[in-house]
């Protein structure tokens, strides 16, 4: 069962390879069978491999499953090997059930897009590159599924290629990202040329050898810091992802709320041991963590477009991540990750459904209403939305944001300060969420939705949105009765450090702690959207308010700095060397030659007199030399 | 009785008409003195072959001068004719007016 | 006979000098031819009558009158003189002056250098140098009656009116 692992990626592979041949040729019946079909098998065969390991290595253990060499130089012979262990585990279910979920929902998102065939072929792509960067054995095999997922990103967010604006969208969040790649591809340097190897275990273990910051740690960590940040979109490379949700909404769904967007994630929790030995880089993960997801949901606030708010959202949650990540919490990160991709691509879905029910329109200030019109989507969406704020008892509680932050407080040095931007957080991601859910479900109509949403939208959102609030419930359970699930599951694999309470009651204590600040959120988002709407209006009204609203919509002006900072400069360089100086080498080879051409045609004058004058003196020079000589 | 000539000074008699001949060539403008010029240095040549045959005592010193001599009278002719030519495309016989080949 | 060998080429090259400075071709001509004459004396010297009754009966004889005949055609006269002497200004000296200056020193210095010896002064008769001829340089003979011939062709062929040249501007 276990050796079926590399059809995991290259059954979504061989599926986009079929739809970039002969996508635009087929019947759109015949490309959403093989996009999905790929998908749902591949989806298959993950949970089917995973539930054998499970079986035959309940605690931990690797599985590694060898393809081929890639190439051999030297010393240097990376192979494309496939290693299944507790993380890549839950990362590559999480990765194909949800990305099949997806493509079902895409077929009716889609149907009348022309580019159908295109979009499936991205789609497909975009999943065999990420199960390959989850899967990967050695950091070069990560690094070309780390690529593949940037390039799926840009070509899904410039889709509709036709409007600038999205092109432009697009290729800001390349270049974002690929920032972070450079300095990705650095740190994999580095560590091959101080460690001779890029094979993950053996360079984890490797770094076991060394003192606890050291400067190959502190470095190699840095920069592999600073392709996750880039990836994951954090603070301060954050840009790109609320202006990414100008691609179809499924792709908004699947890589900027499930996937991409957690690979950075992911990198941090596998060279956990790299992170260990560099403790400041790891506190700067969590002040990152910290920072961003109290910005993100800062801004969060003021958004009015609905899938705006929602890229807010992803940024903030991937916040709680890193938050978790930078303070050892390995497995409550993931735990987060795991609830986040149910949760979060259920909000997108749910999003696209309102949209496309409504013709296109993102302005939430236009909606309203909808709980009577399109009742399944209100209640699968207002269930995502509570599994975000974590309210129980309706989302099991427990969650995985609950779990970050109980080990944030028990973290030590500062780990108080970060615990109440934590609990800050969860007050503003109470708030926002709940703002939209009753804007745009309560209150009066605007606009009325042109007809019923597809089923084949619906049920996947449903069945994610029902993922998301069940995911946590053997957690719930463990706390009343010691039933391990998917957490312990987790730590057990990637040990962090042990953190518990003294007593049980005092996990109960944070317990009521957090869901009040949920229930606080939710009330106030009540009181300010549906009781008094003017309140907030009279707010941002003021003079102070109106350039506070300005500054959160606008994202705390990263934009403007980047462009004054980096963007003016570089264009003010490049009108400089319009006659570009570089080039001015190639260009004076050619101009010396053409002006020692001139020179020496002056000698051909067409006098016969000159000529043998030239003759005469040749003679003179030779005789001389053999003279002097 | 013949004469005894050291060999450096003969030679260099011989070199001397041919330079004199080579600043002919270099300075007169009338084609015709050009020709002239050059059959000095043919002479001159001539004259430092005959002298190391016979030096050598060996024919092959007026051997070499016939086959110059015939050289010459061969060149002299075809030139003379060309510059018949010249005479009649250029309407003179200023050499520096045949520079059609420049650049 | 050395006195005369050394009185013949004062002459020769006298002669050769006052060649090149004239502007009238007639008296360039003239000039030359007696400078040939002297170099057939000094054949003759030398021991090698055979070259020096050549220099005379075609070098003298036949490539000159060949070049009488063509200034005579051509007309080239004591009108022509006046504008020879423009063109024999001393600035134009200068240069090719220079050049063969320098040349003379060189070949001077090197063949006072390397050469020693003197002549033996003995007669090479003409017997031998034809049985050389005939000898071993009998193909050099042979190709150098072709290339007579051609000679006459070409300038049998260029001496016609005027030709036309294919090309050019």
């Amino acid at each position: 069962m276990l050796s079926l692992l590399w059809l995991v990626p290259a059954l979504p592979m061989a599926g986009f390879l079929i739809l970039a041949l002969g996508g635009r040729r087929l019947p759109h019946r015949a490309v959403s069978a093989v996009a999905v079909g790929s998908t749902g098998l591949s989806a298959a065969i993950a949970i089917l491999v995973s539930a054998t390991h499970l079986r035959l290595a309940p605690g931990g253990g690797t599985y590694s499953q060898t393809l081929w060499q890639w190439m051999r130089v030297g010393d240097f012979a990376p192979s494309v090997t496939l290693s299944l262990d507790a993380l890549s585990l839950t990362m590559m279910v999480v990765v194909t059930v949800v990305g099949f979920l997806i493509h079902v929902y895409s077929i009716a998102f889609m149907a009348a897009d022309e580019g159908y065939g295109r979009f499936f072929a991205y789609m497909n792509l975009f999943v065999a590159s990420m199960l390959m960067l989850v899967l990967a054995d050695n950091l070069l095999l990560l690094y070309v599924g780390w690529e593949g997922v940037g390039l799926c990103s840009y070509l899904l967010i410039g889709f509709w290629y036709k409007d600038r604006d999205n092109v432009r969208a697009a290729l800001k969040a390349f270049w974002v990202t690929r920032a972070g790649d450079t300095a990705f591809a650095i740190g994999i340097f580095l560590l091959f040329t101080s460690l001779g190897t890029l094979r993950i275990q053996t360079i984890l273990e490797d770094i076991a050898g060394y003192p606890a910051g050291a400067p190959l740690c502190n470095a190699a960590a840095a920069l592999l810091l600073a392709g996750a940040v880039a990836k994951s979109a954090q603070l301060p490379l954050h840009v790109w992802l609320p202006d990414a949700m100008a691609g179809p909404t499924p792709v908004s769904a699947l890589i900027h709320a499930a996937t991409m967007v957690t690979a950075g994630v992911y990198l941090i929790g596998r060279m956990h041991a790299l992170f260990l030995k560099a403790p400041t880089v790891l506190f700067v993960v969590a002040i990152i963590g910290a920072a961003t997801l109290l910005l993100a949901a800062f801004s969060a606030m003021t958004q009015h477009d609905l899938k705006r708010i929602l890229a807010y959202s992803t940024i903030s949650q991937i916040g709680y991540m890193f938050l978790a990540l930078g303070v050892g919490a390995w497995a409550a990160a993931l735990s987060h990750f795991v609830t986040h991709a149910f949760f979060k691509s259920a909000l997108f879905l749910g999003a696209g459904v309102v949209i496309q029910a409504l013709g296109g329109e993102h302005d939430i200030f236009r909606m309203g209403g909808l709980r009577r019109r399109l009742p399944m989507t209100f209640q699968a969406f207002t269930l995502a939305a509570l599994t975000l704020a974590a309210v129980p008892p309706l989302t099991l509680t427990f969650n995985s944001k609950d779990l970050i932050l109980n080990q944030v407080w028990l973290s030590g040095r500062g780990g108080i300060v970060l615990w109440t931007l934590g609990m800050a957080g969860a007050f503003l991601t109470a708030l926002y969420t709940f703002r939209m859910v009753f804007v745009v479900f309560l209150g009066p109509e605007p606009m009325k939705p042109v007809g019923k949403p597809s089923l084949w939208m619906l049920v996947p959102f449903a069945v994610l949105s029902g993922l998301g609030a069940v995911i946590g419930a053997p957690e719930l359970l463990n706390a009343l009765s010691g039933v391990t699930g998917f957490y312990h599951y987790l730590n057990s694999a990637m040990s962090g450090p042990a953190r518990e309470f003294g007593l049980r009651e005092t996990e109960w204590v944070f317990q009521a702690v957090y869901v009040a600040v949920s229930l606080i959120g939710i009330a106030l988002a009540y009181y300010l959207y549906e009781l008094a709407p003017a309140l907030v209006r009279s707010m941002t009204a003021t003079r102070v308010g109106s350039r506070l609203h300005r500054m959160l919509f606008v994202g705390w002006g990263f934009d403007w700095l980047y462009r004054r900072l980096i963007g003016v400069p570089y264009v003010r360089l490049a009108r400089l060397n319009r006659g570009d100086v570089v080039d001015l080498l190639y260009v004076a080879v050619a101009r010396i030659s053409r002006g020692v051409n001139i020179l020496l045609s002056r000698t051909v004058n067409g006098n016969v007199r000159w000529y043998v004058a030239g003759v005469a003196a040749g003679a003179v020079i030779v005789l001389g030399l053999a003279v002097l000589l | 009785m013949t004469a005894m000539v050291p060999t450096a000074v003969g030679l260099a008699i011989a070199a001397v008409l041919f330079c004199t001949g080579l600043v002919g060539v270099l300075v007169r403008r009338n084609i015709i003195i050009i020709l002239l010029s050059i059959e000095m240095m043919f002479n001159a040549c001539g004259l430092a072959f005959v002298f190391a045959g016979s030096y050598w005592l060996q024919p092959d010193g007026q051997v070499m001068y016939f086959f110059i001599l015939t050289v010459a009278a061969a060149e002299v002719s075809v030139g003379l004719s060309l510059v018949l030519q010249m005479y009649r495309q250029f309407g003179s016989l200023d050499v520096n007016t045949v520079n059609r080949m420049r650049g | 006979m050395t006195v005369v060998f050394y009185i013949s080429a004062a002459v020769a090259i006298a002669a050769a000098i006052l060649t090149i400075t004239r502007a009238n071709a007639v008296h360039s001509l003239l000039y030359f031819i007696c400078s040939l004459l002297a170099t057939a004396v000094m054949f003759f010297v030398l021991g090698a009558p055979f070259v020096a009754a050549l220099v005379v009966i075609i070098n003298a004889g036949a490539i000159m009158v060949l070049f009488v005949f063509v200034v005579m055609m051509l007309n080239i006269g004591p009108q022509t003189a006046e504008r020879e002497k423009t063109w024999l200004r001393p600035r134009a000296w200068i240069g090719p002056v220079l050049i063969t200056v320098l040349l003379i020193i060189e070949l001077v210095y090197s063949l006072a250098y390397y050469q020693a010896g003197e002549t033996i002064g003995e007669v090479v008769e003409p017997v031998d140098v034809g049985i050389a001829l005939f000898g071993p340089y009998l193909l050099a003979v042979e190709l150098v009656s072709m290339l007579l011939l051609a000679g006459l062709l070409g300038a049998h062929h260029l001496g016609r009116g005027v030709l036309k040249f294919g090309g050019g501007r």
